[in-house]
C-alpha cells in the first residue's frame, strides 16, 4: 500500500544509536537557530557565541550553570526508579516543593536551638520525609485500586503549590506577600559555602547521589525488581515478585530524593521558600530522564544540554530584549527533534518486498 | 440574590475554557492518547488568536475594524496554531510513537514558552508602536451578546448573556458526546481507544483515527485559549494570565468519566470552583483562606480519580490503551 514498512531493530550499536541522538540535537539546533534568526534577525554565529557567554562567560554563570545542572540532576534522579517502574510520577515539582517548604518551615522555627550540622541534618531529614510523604500517597492507591498515578500526581503538584502559597500568605514578611531570605544575618539552616563557593556542596552531594543510583538500580536486588516490574507486572508476580511493595518502596525513595532536591534548593541556594522554587524542575526532569533512558550517568549530560540551552537562550533574549521565555521554545524544539530520533533507533524502515522485486 | 446570580455568571465564563480544554482532551484520550500538552496548545490556541487579530488591527486601524473579519481571523488563526501543534503530538507518538507522556510535557512546555514568549515580545518584533496588547476593538466584537439577554431579567442574565463561543464550548462538547457514543465513527473511535490491536483487525485505520481526533481535540481545546483571552480578559494579554487551567481542563476530564455531556456541567462546577475564594470566608481566618479554596478543583478531581478507581466500574475507567502507543507488528 505505502510501498514501505516499519520494523523494529535488532539492537543498534550503542555509538550508532549515539551518533543519530547527536546527529537529532545537532538537527534541533540548526531549526532554533533558524527560528532565532528569524525572530532577532541576528547572525547565527553571533546567536551561538552569545549563547555559549550566556552559560560560561563569567565565573559566576559557570557556578549558575553547575548548580542548575546539579539541581535539574537530582530531581531527575528522583523520578527516574519510579519510571524504570513504568510509574508514571510527574508529581516530582510537588513533592520536592514540599521538602523545600518543610526545610524553609525548619529554619523559620526551629531556628537557633542546635547547632548548625544538627539543624542541617534535621532540614535534611525532614524535608526528605515531606517528599515521601507526598510520593507514597499516589503510590498506596495505585498499587491497592490501582489509580492512574499520572493523573494523580499532577493534582498533587497543585495542592502542594496551594499549601505553599497558604504558607506564604500566613507568614509574610510584613505585607510583602513573599517570605524574604530566612536568617540573613545567622545563615543558620544555610549549607555551608565550601572555599567561598556556595554551591559547591550542593554540586558534590548530587554527584554522590548519581553513583548510588546508578549503582542501585544497576546492581542492587532492589534495582532489579524495578526493572523487572517495569517490564512486565505479570512477570514480576510469576517471579514471586510483590509488586504493589515494590511500587510503594520505590516512591518513597523517589520522594525521598525529590525531598533532598527541595531542601538543596532551599538551604543551599534560595534560602527562602516561594512558589516558584522548582521552576518547573518537576516537569523537565522527566524529559532529562527519559532522554538518558534511565541511566543516571547519562543523565548529567542531558541535564546539562537543557541548561545550556536554558541558560544560552535567555541570554540571547536579553541582549534583543525579549521575553525571556524564549527559552522554553528552545528547549521544546531540541526536545522534539530528540524524542523523535528515538525512532530512527528502535525502528527502521523498510521498502516493501514486492516494490524492490519490481524495481 | 445579585451575588448568586453574578457568580454562577462568573462561573460559566470561568467555565468555557475549561469546557473546550476538556472536550479537546476527551477526543483525545477516546482515541488512547493521554496528551498532557493541552495547557500548552491552549496557551498556542490564545496567542496565534492575538496574534492573527494584532496584525489585522494593525493594518486597518483599531477604529475601522470590520466585525466580522475581526472575528474571523483571529478564530482562523488560532485554530491554525492549536492545528500545528496537535500534528507535531500526532507525528511524534503517533507515526514515531514516542512517549506520550515525555512528547506531552514537552509540548506543553513549548506552547506555554511560545505563548509567554510572543505575549511579552510581539509588539518589539513587529516594530509596533501600540504600549501593549490591548485588543479592545477585537475583544468587543467576540463579546457582543444576544439584544435581548438583558431584558430577560433573571432567566436573561443566567441563560443568554454570554457571547457566542460560549455556546459554542456547549454545542461541541453534546456534538462530540452524541458522536463519541451514538454514532459508527464513535464506536470506531473507542475501539481504537480501548483496544488497538482488535480494531485494526476489524478493518478500523487506526493512525487516521488517532491522528483526526487528536488534531480536532487540539484545535477545540485552542478555542479555549482563544476564548479566555478575548472574551475574559477582554483582549488584553498578560504573561502567565491563562494560569493552570490547562491543567484543570485534563482534570475535568476525569471528573466527567470521559463524557462530553458530563463535562459541560463539570466544567461551570470546576469555574465555581476556581473563583469560590472571592465569595466565601472562614470565620476567624483572613485573606490566607483563600489559598486553601483555590486547592478545591485539585481535591475534587483526586476524590473523583479514586471513587472511580475503587468502584471498578466499566463505563468509568480511562480507555484501556490510554497512554500506549500502538505498534502493529508488535502483536
Amino acid at each position: 500500500m505505502l510501498g514501505f514498512h516499519i520494523v523494529k531493530r535488532k539492537n543498534m550499536e550503542w555509538w550508532k544509536a549515539w551518533l543519530v541522538r547527536i546527529g537529532s540535537i545537532l538537527l534541533g539546533a540548526l531549526v532554533c537557530a533558524a527560528v532565532t534568526v528569524f525572530l532577532t534577525g541576528k547572525d547565527p554565529v553571533n546567536v551561538f557565541t552569545t549563547m555559549v557567554d550566556g552559560a560560561f562567560g563569567t565565573e559566576r554563570r559557570i557556578w549558575s550553570l553547575l548548580q542548575g545542572i546539579a539541581m535539574l540532576l537530582c530531581v531527575s534522579l528522583a523520578v527516574t526508579p519510579a519510571f524504570k517502574m513504568r510509574f508514571w510520577n510527574i508529581g516530582a515539582e510537588g513533592q520536592a516543593l514540599m521538602g523545600g517548604l518543610a526545610s524553609a518551615a525548619c529554619m523559620m522555627f526551629i531556628g537557633d536551638r542546635f547547632p548548625n550540622w544538627l539543624m542541617l541534618i534535621v532540614m535534611a531529614v525532614t524535608s526528605m520525609l515531606a517528599g515521601a510523604i507526598w510520593a507514597v500517597i499516589p503510590a498506596i492507591f495505585k498499587a491497592r485500586w490501582n489509580t492512574n498515578e499520572t493523573l494523580f500526581t499532577l493534582m498533587m503538584n497543585y495542592i502542594a503549590i496551594q499549601f505553599v502559597s497558604y504558607f506564604i500568605c500566613v507568614y509574610a514578611t510584613g505585607g510583602s506577600g513573599k517570605i524574604d531570605v530566612i536568617n540573613p544575618v545567622t545563615h543558620t539552616g544555610w549549607l555551608p559555602a565550601i572555599g567561598g563557593k556556595s554551591y559547591l556542596l550542593n554540586i558534590i552531594i548530587v554527584l554522590i547521589l548519581t553513583v548510588i543510583m546508578y549503582i542501585y538500580l544497576k546492581y542492587s536486588k532492589q534495582g532489579y525488581e524495578i526493572a523487572v516490574v517495569g517490564e512486565s507486572e505479570n512477570t514480576a508476580k510469576y517471579i514471586g515478585i510483590n509488586v504493589p511493595k515494590v511500587i510503594i518502596r520505590t516512591m518513597i525513595i523517589s520522594g525521598l530524593l525529590c525531598g533532598i532536591a527541595g531542601f538543596l534548593l532551599v538551604s543551599g541556594a534560595d534560602h527562602t521558600i516561594s512558589r516558584d522554587t522548582i521552576a518547573g524542575r518537576g516537569f523537565t526532569a522527566i524529559m532529562v530522564s527519559w532522554l538518558a533512558k534511565f541511566n543516571p550517568v547519562v543523565m548529567i549530560l542531558t541535564s546539562f544540554l537543557l541548561v545550556f540551552f536554558e541558560k544560552g537562550s535567555i541570554e540571547v533574549s536579553q541582549l534583543c530584549g525579549l521575553n525571556a521565555s524564549f527559552s522554553d521554545i528552545i528547549t521544546g524544539i531540541i526536545i522534539f527533534f530528540i524524542i523523535g530520533s528515538e525512532f530512527f533507533i528502535n525502528y527502521q524502515i523498510k521498502k516493501n518486498e514486492k516494490e524492490v522485486k519490481a524495481s | 440574590m445579585t451575588m448568586l446570580v453574578q457568580f454562577i455568571q462568573r462561573a460559566v465564563m470561568q467555565g468555557v475554557p475549561l469546557l473546550f480544554g476538556s472536550t479537546g482532551e476527551i477526543l483525545t484520550e477516546k482515541s488512547g492518547h493521554l496528551n498532557l500538552g493541552i495547557p500548552g496548545i491552549m496557551y498556542v490556541g490564545a496567542i496565534s488568536g492575538v496574534i492573527g487579530s494584532f496584525f489585522y488591527e494593525e493594518k486597518v486601524g483599531a477604529a475601522n475594524i470590520n466585525p466580522f473579519l475581526a472575528v474571523i481571523i483571529p478564530l482562523l488563526t488560532s485554530m491554525l496554531g492549536s492545528l500545528i501543534m496537535g500534528l507535531i503530538y500526532c507525528f511524534l507518538t503517533v507515526s514515531l510513537r514516542a512517549n506520550q507522556n515525555v512528547t506531552g510535557l514537552a509540548l506543553t512546555t513549548f506552547g506555554v514558552g511560545f505563548g509567554n514568549f510572543f505575549g511579552g515580545s510581539l509588539i518589539k518584533i513587529s516594530g509596533s508602536s501600540m504600549p501593549a496588547i490591548t485588543l479592545s476593538a477585537t475583544s468587543k466584537c467576540f463579546k457582543t451578546t444576544l439584544p435581548f439577554a438583558n431584558s430577560l431579567g433573571v432567566i436573561g442574565k443566567l441563560l443568554f448573556s454570554y457571547s457566542f463561543l460560549a455556546y459554542v464550548a456547549i454545542v461541541v462538547a453534546l456534538i462530540a458526546g452524541y458522536i463519541l457514543n451514538h454514532t459508527r465513527t464513535g464506536l470506531h473511535l473507542r475501539a481504537v481507544g480501548e483496544n488497538p490491536a482488535t480494531a485494526d483487525a476489524a478493518g478500523i485505520n487506526v493512525n487516521r483515527y488517532k491522528y483526526v481526533t487528536t488534531c480536532i481535540g487540539s484545535v477545540i481545546a485552542g478555542l479555549g485559549g482563544l476564548y479566555y483571552v478575548m472574551d475574559y480578559a477582554s483582549g488584553i494579554w498578560s504573561n502567565g494570565g491563562f494560569g493552570d487551567r490547562g491543567w484543570l481542563a485534563v482534570a475535568i476530564v476525569i471528573f466527567a468519566i470521559w463524557r462530553p455531556n458530563i463535562a459541560i456541567l463539570a466544567s461551570i462546577l470546576f469555574g465555581g470552583l476556581f473563583i469560590i475564594y472571592n465569595y466565601v470566608s472562614i470565620p476567624g481566618m483572613g485573606i490566607e483562606a483563600q489559598e486553601l479554596f483555590k486547592m478545591l478543583p485539585y481535591l475534587v478531581t483526586l476524590i473523583v480519580l479514586i471513587i472511580t478507581s475503587m468502584r471498578e466500574k466499566r463505563e468509568s475507567q480511562p480507555p484501556q490503551s490510554l497512554g500506549l502507543s500502538y505498534f502493529r507488528e508488535d502483536r
